[in-house]
């Protein structure tokens, strides 16, 4: 299983990067899980002592906006664009595919969080939909059997 | 590189950039916006690179290069090889050994690679034949093609910067403002707000801190323009933001862009940096007592933030919430300064107007804004065309034409012969047309 976790000196690394502004509290938490891959809490924890910002205020913070994730996210994240374009050509069936292949919900990680599933808005691609992004690399044209061999590829 | 320190010294800096950009040289440009990646560009791009270096009697005499997006990302990665001018689509690095042999070095098509129109079984040479770009009006976006995003020098080697340089010396505040009105230049981000008047209620607001900000958020579903701009041409968007900057008075930017465009974030991050390096941002800025400089924040998902008070507030680094509309975020925005802002593309179109003047810009458009800003609106605006159309992609249209010219003329129609259902514009804020 994979774990992935930040130590607290590279917290206090990211804070200092940004000048330990509060108003930069989302770029410092967009950091904090580019490393880590999520929010684990005590990475929180100790954010909100050295900002002084309650730590209730960056859970909503960390719950309102859709990039954060306070669950660890899988191996590999797995974006199906539901955005307009994508969705006439037929992302709505990608997503289902994986949920159905990998048993695994729209915004969850699969049990051996190998996979964690996602689904978005546009990223920006749309005249090559339908979209699917692994890892931040994006994938146009998008079929079913491409997809069932990128699933046959995680699985190893 | 020394700082720019004057208007003078951007002139000899263009005038010796622009000399080395001989047009008759032979240059091989590939697409490396983030849709032509998604087809795989970027191995086509390495093919090209040591095809022409690895060839003694090629290496050093063809220009290389990577330019940002063409809007015809469904037929990418596409490759266009100069003086020629010849388009190719769909292209694979295998095609580009011959691609060099025959075109490069023979000056010859390789017709397999060229686009064909599928009804008329038609081929077409050049980019601007091509049915899809030939009933454009690229303004903003042409200029994509002739740079590299990430080269200062291009942009200045292409008239970069000059505006900035026009409206810092011999310019006042108000007389930018009082062009920007005349231009009839109105807001691309969806609310259509004359931009002229918005910057003036913000130079006229009080505030001991004022700021200008970027909405790159884009939020709308089915849009990437704006992507596009900042991938392809960031330096069009900075330079109009800094005379924006001038002529409200602030002397703070912000640019809030969506962490899903990486690519962007970082061809604008380098922008800035190069920018500051001239002397474009920072302290006294191209010699004269202005000083501006931008930062980025990232956005971090949520549809709402790319309305105005949302935004300030995730500026802020607190929870886009909206709040109530009575009070105007150009006089009490971000943390209660005066603040103005503007979408990518009304940035962008800045300094065109400012270069090329107002009366030029006034006749591209719609109405007539003379006595009434709301009268007309003025300019191109891109579009993005997408869904079940034969043509996708990125397109560029004088304001008022019809959506049947963009769908038939550009768009190329519905494909298979089916009848044209519904056209969804400005995203899930526009409405839906039949
Ligand atoms: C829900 C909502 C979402 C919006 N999203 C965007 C957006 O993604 N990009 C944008 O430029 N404007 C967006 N706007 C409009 C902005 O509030 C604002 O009017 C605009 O950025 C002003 O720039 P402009 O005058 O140059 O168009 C949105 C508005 C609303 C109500
Ligand atoms: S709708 Fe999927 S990339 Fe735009
Ligand atoms: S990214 Fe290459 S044409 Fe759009």
């Amino acid at each position: 299983m994979l774990q992935v976790t930040i130590p607290i000196e590279k917290v206090d690394g990211i804070i200092g990067a940004w000048g330990g502004r509060r108003e930069a509290l989302i770029d410092i938490l967009q950091d904090i899980q580019d490393v880590a891959r999520y929010l684990p809490r005590p990475a929180l924890e100790h954010l909100s002592k050295e900002l002084a910002v309650p730590l209730g205020e960056i859970y909503h913070i960390a719950t309102f906006y859709k990039a954060f994730s306070i669950e660890p996210k899988g191996k590999y994240v797995v974006q199906v664009c539901l955005g307009t374009a994508c969705h006439v050509r037929g992302g709505r069936l990608l997503a289902d595919r994986i949920s159905h292949d990998l048993a695994v919900k729209p915004g969850k990680t699969t049990g051996d969080r190998l996979v964690t599933l996602e689904t978005v808005g546009c990223v920006g691609a749309c005249a090559l939909g339908p979209i699917v992004t692994v890892n931040g690399e994006i994938s146009g044209k998008m079929t079913q059997p491409k997809l069932v061999s990128m699933m046959k590829k995680w699985r190893g | 590189m020394q700082t720019v320190k004057s208007a003078s010294e951007l002139g000899a800096l263009h005038t010796r950039l622009n000399a080395a950009r001989d047009p008759k040289r032979p240059l091989v440009t590939v697409c490396g916006g983030t849709g032509c990646q998604a087809s795989g560009c970027m191995k086509v791009a390495e093919a090209v690179r040591d095809t022409l270096g690895g060839d003694p009697k090629l290496a050093g005499k063809i220009d290389f290069r990577v330019t940002g997006c063409h809007g015809f990302c469904e037929r990418g990665p596409l490759v266009v090889v100069h003086p020629q001018g010849i388009f190719y689509q769909q292209v694979r690095p295998e095609d580009v050994d011959e691609i060099v042999r025959l075109s490069v070095v023979q000056g010859k098509p390789v017709e397999r690679l060229l686009y064909r129109d599928e009804v008329s079984g038609k081929t077409f040479t050049r980019e601007n034949e091509v049915p899809f770009y030939k009933n454009q009006q690229r303004l903003i976006f042409g200029m994509n093609g002739q740079i590299d995003p990430r080269s200062i020098d291009d942009y200045i080697a292409i008239g970069g910067y000059q505006a900035l340089a026009k409206v810092l010396t011999q310019m006042k505040p108000e007389q930018v403002i009082d062009q920007i009105k005349k231009s009839g230049l109105r807001g691309r981000g969806g609310g259509g707000f004359p931009t002229g008047i918005k910057w003036e209620t913000c130079r006229r607001a009080e505030g001991i801190r004022k700021f200008v900000i970027c909405n790159a958020d884009e939020g709308d579903p089915g849009a990437f323009m704006d992507r596009s701009l900042i991938e392809g041409n960031p330096h069009s968007v900075l330079e109009g933001m800094i005379i924006g900057a001038f002529a409200i008075g602030a002397r703070e930017g912000w640019v809030y862009i969506r962490k899903e465009y990486p690519l962007a974030c970082d061809v604008l991050r380098n922008a800035m940096a190069q920018a500051r390096e001239y002397g474009f941002l920072g302290k006294g800025i191209l010699g004269t007592a202005f000083d501006f400089d931008v930062r980025i924040r990232r956005g971090a998902g949520a549809f709402v933030c790319g309305e105005s008070t949302a935004l300030m507030a995730s500026l802020e680094g607190r929870v886009g919430e909206p709040r109530a509309k009575y009070v105007h975020t150009v006089e009490k925005g971000l943390w209660n300064f005066p603040s103005n802002l503007n979408n990518v593309e009304t940035w962008a179109n800045v300094p065109l107007i400012i270069n090329k003047g107002v009366e030029w810009y006034a006749r591209i458009g719609t109405g007539d804004v003379t006595g009434d800003a709301w009268g007309g609106s003025k300019g191109t605006k891109i579009f993005s065309l997408v869904g079940k159309i034969r043509n996708t992609g990125l397109v560029e249209v004088p304001m008022g034409i019809s959506l049947r010219q963009i769908i038939y003329d550009i768009g190329g129609g519905v494909p298979d012969g089916k009848r044209f259902k519904a056209v969804q514009t400005g995203g899930a804020v526009g409405g839906l047309h039949t």
